[in-house]
């Protein structure tokens, strides 16, 4: 939302993430997917390379992007195994609404369940 | 290849987004690039909940704490030039431990004065904000849309930048 809030205010906006999902549904400018976890937008700690090729290919994308709402998706992977990557990245405690809402989504997800099935 | 958005989202989180069913307001904006890259003055914008210590406060987490569902709209200003040991993070949605260790993952500063350095951008502003990405449940970017968002992109016009470079978490 922000990305268009300074599109619209005369700024030429790259947005970097790895939830090409919302990207969407919101409809930024400019996207660059990367497959990255939450929090490492750009790479890992103390990976300059990494950081630059991502970065490189933001700005390749600013370049080139003629359709407003392109999303490109970066060929870039994360070096660590899924399932540690999961954990690593998640804060230390459950944010203050995980914790109160977790009971609350499974609920929400089962009542839709049974909805499906009739 | 296409990057799956849920590859990292723990399962419950995953299908309760996937539920999501909302389709963009059109039309989407758009600034066309002015200049060459080469020519362009660069502002870097996050919303990973930095802030400069001992300088601004930390986002209001207390706040958060005690209100689950509201998440704080406002932003910090942190100079390009600022040292890592006085990058502050306060976001409670995400493990903090590495943009502390490297701020470059969420707000890339050293790389883009590299990237003036090698004549790939004009040049970078002095100034970068972080807004804290958490907005509340359900989600209102009201004051971002309203108040902020506008309030930043005045700053970064009257230092003359063209281009942004966004980076949520």
């Amino acid at each position: 939302m922000l990305a268009r809030t300074l599109e619209a205010a005369g700024l030429s906006t790259i947005l970097v993430t790895n939830m090409p999902f919302w990207a969407e549904r919101v409809g930024v400018p400019r996207t660059l997917a990367v497959e990255f976890p939450f929090g490492h937008t750009l790479g890992r700690p103390s990976d300059a390379a990494q950081q630059m090729r991502v970065i490189r290919q933001a700005l390749e994308m600013l370049e080139t992007a003629e359709v407003p709402g392109t999303i490109t998706h970066s060929p870039e992977t994360w070096p660590v195994p899924k399932k540690e990557a999961i954990k690593d990245w998640q804060p230390v405690e459950p944010s203050p609404l995980i914790k109160e809402m977790t009971p609350r989504f499974i609920e929400i997800m089962r009542q839709r369940r049974r909805g499906a099935h009739g | 290849m296409s990057v799956d958005s849920f590859q990292y989202l723990p399962r419950v989180l995953a299908a309760y987004y996937r539920m999501t069913d909302q389709r963009p307001e059109l039309p989407i904006p758009w600034t066309p690039l002015a200049n060459p890259l080469t020519e362009c003055m660069f502002g870097l914008v996050t919303s990973g909940g930095l802030y400069h210590l001992g300088v601004e406060p930390p986002f209001d987490v207390e706040r958060e704490r005690e209100d689950p569902k509201w998440g704080d709209p406002t932003y910090r200003t942190l100079p390009v030039d600022i040292r890592q040991h006085e990058v502050g993070a306060s976001h409670l949605h995400y493990n903090n431990r590495d943009v502390l260790d490297d701020v470059n993952i969420l707000l890339p500063v050293h790389r883009f004065q590299e990237l003036v350095t090698q004549g790939r951008i004009g040049g970078l502003a002095q100034h970068a904000y972080s807004f804290m990405g958490y907005q509340g449940y359900p989600r209102d970017t009201t004051a971002w849309q309203e108040i902020y968002g506008p309030e930043v992109a005045r700053k970064l016009l009257a230092e003359h930048v063209e281009c942004v470079l966004l980076t949520p978490t």
